[in-house]
C-alpha cells in the first residue's frame, strides 16, 4: 500500500512511524520530531562506547546477511593510520524488495543521522550513499535532505556523498558497489581481504544497508535494552523490521513488525489475505534469492533470521513475494533465473554460464521441448553454482530452482510429458 | 538529472563539440572534490555526458576518459557494464518497464504490450517511427508492491496497468 496509510495495529512502527509525513522529509520537520537528538548525543560519546551500544542491542544487518552491526563496526581499526570510508547500501534491487526506496522517500534525514552515527563509530570521515540509477525520486529527496543538512552544519567536519548508480544488480554486493564507486564495473572482489582492512580506495571501510542505519538513531535514543526486548521469538533476532510485500495478496506493502512474527499473519491478517477465492501456493520471503516455500512451510514461518531457517529459507531482506494458486511456478522460476543471468557480472564462469543455462533449459520445459533429465540436469547445474564463486548470485539463482523442483516438481513434469500446455516465452 | 530525454545523433563526420565545458566542467571539478582519485568520478562524469547528450557516444567516451586521465578501452568498459548508459541514441521519452516475476505475476507484461502499441515503437528497445519513444524491459526497479512501476525519462510511475496506458502517456506527447 502507498503511503501515507494508517499502520496496522499489529505493527510495530518504528521506522515507519513518519512514513506518508511530508513534514518529516525537512530538516526542520525531521527535527522537530525529536530527529538528530541521537547524533547529538553520539557526538558525546566514545567511537567504542557507539559501538557497544548496538552491538548490544543485537541490531544485525538488514540487507540480507544479517551479521551483527555493532560487531561489523568493531571490525574496523581502532588506533587509525588511513582514512576509513563508510558506504551505505542503497543499491535496493533484490526482486520482492522495496522498504529502502519507502525510508529514502519519507524519513531521508533519519538515514542521514545514522550514517553520521555510524561514521562516528568506525571513526571514518568520508561517507559514499549508493543510490541506484533507478530510484530518481529517492535521490532527488536524499538530495535535498542532505543539502539542507549540510545548510544547518548538522555534520561538521563529516562529508557525506551521494553517489548514483547506473543500472547494475550486482553493485548491492558490498565489494562490487566498492568497485563502482572507484569508477570501475561492478565486479565482486574475492575476500579476504575484508573491506574493515581494505575497502574503498583501499582503505578500512564499513559497508551498511539502509535499514540497519535508519534503525541506529532510534536505539541510541531509546537505550539497547529497548531495542533487545523486541523479539517475538528467538533472542537472536531483535528489533522491527520492515517487510516489503509483493504479488497476490490484497494490499500489498510495507509493514514493519517485531521479529518473530508469524509469515501467516503478515500474509492474512496485515495484508488482507489473498484474493476473494484464491488460495497461498508459495511464498518467498526474504526476496528472490532465498528458497521458496510452499504453503505448509509459509504458514508455519516465524520471520526472523532464524525462524527462516528453520523452515530452509532466509530472512534476507524481508522482500516477501506471494504466488497465489494461479501461479504458473516453472514460469516464475525462469523470470527468475533470467534475472540472475542478465545481472551476472560475468566473471565466474559457473554464474556467467549457469545463470544463462538454466534460463533456457527452463524456457525449454515452457516450450513443450523439456526432456526428464532436465530436471536432474538443473539440480547438477544448481550444485555447480552454489558456494564456488567469488560472490553469491549464482548461488542465489540456484535457490529459487532447487526449492522450486523440490516443492514444485509435478509443475516442471506436466510441461515436460505434455500434460500442460506450453507457453511461449517472450 | 535526466535519464534519457531529448537524444542528439553524433554523425562521426561532424566537427566534435566537447561536452566537459563551461558549467558542466565546473559540475565535474565540483563532483571531483568528493573523491580521493580522478577515477572515481566516471560514473557521476558519464551521467552528466547522457543528460547533456542524450546518449554515450564513443568520441563522448574518449572525452570523458581524456579529462579523467583514463583510456577510451576501460571507459567503454565501464560503459557497457552498465545498463543504464546509452551506447546509441533513443527516443525522446525513454520508457523502462518492470518484467520480473513480482511484477510479472501482476500484469507487467499487457503493460508491455499496450506500451509498445500506444507509443508505436512496436518492439521493445526500437524507437517509434516519430522518433519520440523508446520502451524496454528491465529487472526489478525496486517498486514490487506497486506492481508495474514504469521510469519514463526521469519520472517514477508506480500501479501502472494496461488501461491507464493511454492516458499516461498523453502526457509526453
Amino acid at each position: 500500500m502507498g503511503y501515507p496509510h494508517k499502520p496496522h495495529p499489529r505493527e510495530t512502527v518504528v521506522l515507519s512511524r513518519y512514513f506518508g509525513d511530508p513534514e518529516a522529509k525537512t530538516y526542520k520537520g525531521w527535527a522537530k520530531r525529536g530527529g538528530y537528538e541521537a547524533w547529538q548525543q553520539a557526538q558525546t560519546m566514545a567511537p567504542a562506547a557507539i559501538t557497544d551500544v548496538v552491538k548490544e542491542s543485537g541490531l544485525r544487518g538488514r540487507g540480507g546477511a544479517g551479521f551483527p552491526t555493532g560487531l561489523k563496526w568493531s571490525f574496523m581499526p581502532k588506533d587509525k593510520k588511513k582514512p576509513h570510508y563508510l558506504c551505505v547500501n542503497a543499491d535496493e534491487s533484490e526482486p520482492g524488495t522495496f522498504k529502502d526506496r519507502e525510508i529514502m522517500r519519507w524519513t531521508p534525514h533519519a538515514l542521514l543521522e545514522g550514517t553520521a552515527i555510524a561514521m562516528r563509530a568506525i571513526q571514518a570521515e568520508v561517507a559514499y550513499i549508493y543510490v541506484r540509477g533507478e530510484f530518481t525520486e529517492p535521490y532527488a529527496i536524499m538530495e535535498r535532505a542532505l543539502a539542507e543538512a549540510n545548510a544547518a552544519r548538522a555534520f561538521g567536519d563529516l562529508k557525506i556523498y551521494l553517489h548514483r548508480g547506473a543500472g547494475a544488480y550486482i553493485c548491492g554486493e558490498e565489494t562490487a558497489l566498492m568497485n563502482s564507486i572507484e569508477g570501475k564495473r561492478g565486479n565482486p572482489r574475492i575476500k579476504p581481504p575484508f573491506p574493515a582492512a581494505f575497502g574503498v580506495f583501499g582503505m578500512p571501510t564499513t559497508i551498511n544497508n539502509v535499514e540497519t542505519l535508519a534503525a541506529v538513531p532510534h536505539i541510541m535514543k531509546q537505550g539497547a535494552a529497548w531495542y533487545k526486548a523486541m523479539a517475538l521469538s528467538n533472542p537472536k533476532s531483535t528489533g522491527t523490521k520492515l517487510f516489503s510485500v509483493c504479488g497476490h495478496v490484497q494490499e500489498p506493502g510495507n509493514y514493519e513488525v517485531t521479529m518473530g512474527f508469524p509469515l501467516k499473519d503478515l500474509l492474512y491478517d496485515l495484508c488482507g489475505g489473498m484474493q476473494p477465492g484464491r488460495t497461498l501456493k508459495a511464498c518467498i520471503p526474504g526476496g528472490s534469492s532465498v528458497p521458496i516455500l510452499n504453503r505448509e512451510e509459509s504458514e508455519r514461518c516465524l520471520l526472523d533470521y532464524e525462524g527462516c531457517v528453520e523452515q530452509g529459507t532466509m530472512l534476507g531482506s524481508g522482500g516477501v513475494i506471494v504466488f497465489d494458486d494461479t501461479a504458473d511456478m516453472v514460469y516464475q522460476i525462469m523470470r527468475l533465473a533470467r534475472f540472475y543471468a542478465h545481472e551476472s557480472c560475468a566473471q565466474c564462469t559457473q554464474c556467467r554460464e549457469g545463470t544463462a543455462w538454466t534460463t533456457k533449459i527452463i524456457e525449454r520445459i515452457l516450450a513443450g521441448q523439456g526432456k526428464t533429465s532436465d530436471l536432474d540436469l538443473l539440480l547438477d547445474l544448481s550444485e555447480n553454482m552454489t558456494g564456488k564463486t567469488i560472490c553469491v548470485l549464482s548461488d542465489s539463482c540456484a535457490a529459487p530452482v532447487v526449492s522450486g523442483i523440490k516443492k514444485f516438481r509435478h509443475e516442471f513434469e506436466d510441461y515436460i510429458t505434455g500434460r500442460k500446455r506450453t507457453v511461449l516465452v517472450a | 538529472m535526466s535519464v534519457g530525454a531529448h537524444a542528439t545523433p553524433q554523425a562521426g563526420t561532424e566537427e566534435y563539440l566537447p561536452v566537459f565545458t563551461g558549467k558542466v566542467l565546473e559540475q565535474l571539478h565540483e563532483i571531483l572534490t568528493r573523491y580521493p582519485t580522478k577515477q572515481a568520478a566516471l560514473l557521476p562524469a558519464l551521467w552528466l555526458v547522457q543528460q547533456q547528450r542524450g546518449w554515450i557516444s564513443d568520441r563522448n567516451m574518449a572525452e570523458t576518459a581524456e579529462v579523467l586521465g583514463l583510456t577510451p578501452a576501460y571507459v567503454k568498459g565501464v560503459v557497457t557494464f552498465y545498463t543504464m548508459y546509452h551506447q546509441h541514441p533513443v527516443g525522446d521519452n525513454f520508457v523502462q518497464v518492470c518484467t520480473t516475476s513480482p511484477c510479472n505475476i501482476c500484469g507487467a507484461e499487457g503493460v508491455v504490450k499496450a506500451l509498445l502499441e500506444h507509443t508505436g515503437a512496436k518492439e521493445l528497445g526500437a524507437t517509434s517511427p516519430d522518433g519520440k519513444w523508446t520502451v524496454i524491459e528491465v529487472e526489478c526497479l525496486g517498486a514490487c508492491g506497486f506492481a508495474t512501476p514504469v521510469l519514463i525519462n526521469d519520472e517514477f510511475i508506480e500501479g501502472v496497468t494496461s488501461e491507464r496506458v493511454p492516458e499516461l502517456l498523453r502526457k509526453y506527447k
